[in-house]
């Protein structure tokens, strides 16, 4: 991997010293590490459990509720804490799917072209085509009773039964998820694989993979870690969905998305309990903010012409 | 170039041909029966002739086959009609089973063209908004106008379009009065929801521009296009943008078929009599025949925009070569 000869490698050399020197990158550090925080450890410093109800409805923000209380009198920042969890690990895992995923798939898809590439591009139509409700259900269908058996059989997992359903999303999405991912990535190397620098790595008599692993997707960060940062509130908002049709979590439990559109379900012009929609929309806002500027951060670290 | 269009049109037809089969055979093993969905529960008899009715009886391959229309549906007495083929390959839609007197065909006639409508206006709007932002920002890297530019599309990517909506309705058409609040019709009708269905779009665009453009703008033959004295419109117009707006233009194929078939919640929220709807209670409902048309519709539409892709790619950079 380190041979002096190679001019570009996967990891420039001090890209992390230049990503510790941005400081908009260090803040964005800082608040997803925060953030992240807060959902593990949240729990340990509530001072009400976001699941219980109680008398005091829609209670404005106050120093006793910090986002107020809902239509059940369950404390909004317990619960925005409490989604942060599940919203979190849906976008996590939609993305990393989608970078491991569609990113090898568009890149073999473009770089082989010809006939391969037809195949493989029709095969993402037809999964494209599949509505992903329907691969949800029957998904739900197929494995829940099967996963809480597996999730009952030991002490450690057996907390965890009640988001069967959750963690078999979870999956889906992520199956679903990558799809874009790949024809963005194909639609590229297409272009790339064009140009002059990748004829003269194959004239040095380099390998396919290594012209794809060190030429051509040093060259795709920046339009990868982009779009995987908008593949984040996608997967998100299609969790809330998802669960607003019952296919997800169940009642009292609270994701970011669950929380916008049960906030939704008891606004209207003439009761403006604005809580219930600015907190959940804020923290992903936040979440999101963090993330961009880390992922520009990181492309700029990355960048093979950055390095003088 | 004919060749190429005329082998994707072929490859079409086995998308198609795939992407159908799987529907229904996935919808047909998902729980649940089309003709058991309501409290009242039909007697195990009534579902077995409901079934035969539509063809839905016996193993799941053969009641696909009559769908696709590759077998022999059964014979019916009354009105009298004979064994036959009469499947999506003869261009029967097969009759809607949650609305009983209206066929498949008759009902994405009527509700396709309002949700391709509304989904063109709202992907014109957002892909020439999205690309003049991510243009502006790029060139203005750095400045409180990337800044805001970018700050404008997180938000729009993170507050869900069932909150924006409303929230549009409620400025526009009850404090202003400038607009209807929902409803099909005319012009005005159809600013509101194609706002609310462009606004995450025109964010994605953005950003994808944004970043692309950052990259080509780098790159030596821009400085060589500005050494030859080129006006600054002259280079971002006619050199950069033409390379830059690839990712965008990948992007858009998916975007684009996922669009023009409607959206449930802008549809609820206006009450638009348009496709959305109907596509996700069909699944709801396991209404087969209409998800399988629905999903026709889609995958053609998604098999179509990829193809304009790929030849816009080839018309953006020649030196791309298709097949």
């Amino acid at each position: 991997m380190n041979e002096p000869t190679t001019t570009q490698a996967t990891t420039p050399p001090g890209a992390i010293q230049r990503l510790l020197r941005n400081r908009t990158a260090i803040v964005a550090l800082i608040v997803l590490g925060g953030i992240v925080g807060l959902a593990l450890f949240g729990p340990l410093i509530f001072r009400y459990n976001p699941e219980a109800t109680s008398a005091a409805q829609f209670r404005p923000p106050s120093m006793e509720h910090f986002f107020g209380t809902d239509l059940n009198g369950r404390d909004v920042f317990s619960r925005v804490i409490q989604g942060a969890r599940i919203s979190l690990l849906v976008g996590l895992c939609g993305a990393l799917v989608s970078f491991f995923v569609g990113t090898s798939y568009g890149l073999v898809s473009g770089y082989v072209g010809g006939r391969t590439d037809n195949v493989m591009m029709r095969i993402v139509e037809v999964l494209h085509s599949i509505p992903r409700l329907i691969i949800v259900i029957v998904a739900i269908f197929t494995f829940a009773p099967r996963l809480e058996n597996w999730l009952n059989a030991t002490a450690i997992t057996k907390g965890l039964v009640g988001y069967t359903k959750v963690i078999i999303l979870i999956v889906c999405l992520g199956l679903i998820e990558w799809l874009a991912m790949a024809r963005i990535v194909r639609g590229q190397v297409l272009a790339l694989k064009e140009q002059q620098f990748v004829l003269a790595a194959r004239a040095l008599g380099q390998s396919h993979i290594r012209i794809l692993l060190r030429h051509l997707l040093p060259n795709l960060t920046g339009v990868i870690i982009v779009y995987l940062t908008l593949t984040i509130p996608a997967v998100i908002l299609d969790e809330s969905f998802l669960s607003f049709l019952g296919l997800g979590l169940n009642d009292p439990q609270a994701s970011w998305g669950s929380l916008l559109s049960d906030g939704k379900n008891v606004i209207n012009p003439v009761k403006n309990f604005w809580w219930l929609l600015v907190f959940p929309a804020a923290a992903m806002s936040l979440t999101l903010l963090a993330l961009n500027f880390l992922g520009d951060a990181i492309r700029d670290a990355l960048d093979p012409r950055a390095r003088r | 170039m004919f060749g190429f269009i005329a082998r994707r049109c072929v490859s079409l037809f086995f998308v198609l041909l795939f992407a159908v089969t799987l529907t229904f055979c996935l919808l047909r093993k998902a729980p649940g029966s089309p003709f058991n969905l309501n409290e009242k529960q039909n007697t195990p008899e009534a579902v077995a002739k409901a079934e035969r009715k539509f063809n839905l009886d016996g193993p799941l391959w053969w009641q696909c086959a009559r769908y696709i229309g590759v077998a022999r549906k059964h014979a019916v007495e009354s009105p009298p009609a004979p064994a036959q083929f009469s499947g999506l390959l003869q261009g029967d839609f097969q009759p809607c089973l949650k609305y009983k007197d209206r066929g498949v065909g008759e009902l994405l006639a009527q509700t396709l063209p309002i949700s391709a409508t509304l989904g063109a206006a709202a992907l014109l709007i957002a892909t020439l908004a999205g690309v003049w932002l991510g243009c502006v920002a790029a060139l203005r890297r750095h400045t409180w106008v990337d800044a805001a530019a970018m700050f404008g599309a997180l938000a729009a990517i993170s507050i869900p379009t069932f909150v924006t909506g409303p929230a549009l309705v409620l400025i526009f058409s009850l404090k202003l009065g400038w607009l209807p609040v929902g409803g099909w019709g005319g012009l005005a009708n159809l600013i509101l929801p194609a706002l609310t269905l462009a606004g995450p779009a025109i964010a994605y665009i953005a950003r994808l521009t944004r970043t692309s453009m950052l990259e080509v703008l780098a790159q030596d033959f821009v400085r060589t296009a500005h050494a030859k004295g080129l006006s600054e419109q002259r280079v971002l117009y006619r050199h950069v943008l033409k390379v830059g707006i690839l990712p965008v233009v990948s992007f858009l194929g998916p975007l684009a078929a996922g669009m023009l078939t409607g959206s449930l919640v802008i549809e609820k929220v206006f009450s638009l009599p348009g496709m959305g709807d109907f596509f996700v209670n069909s699944v709801l409902n396991r209404d087969v025949f209409l998800c399988g048309g629905s999903v026709a519709v889609y995958c053609t539409l998604l098999v179509v925009m990829n193809l304009f892709v790929d030849i816009a790619y080839k018309w953006l950079d020649p030196r791309i070569r298709l097949q």
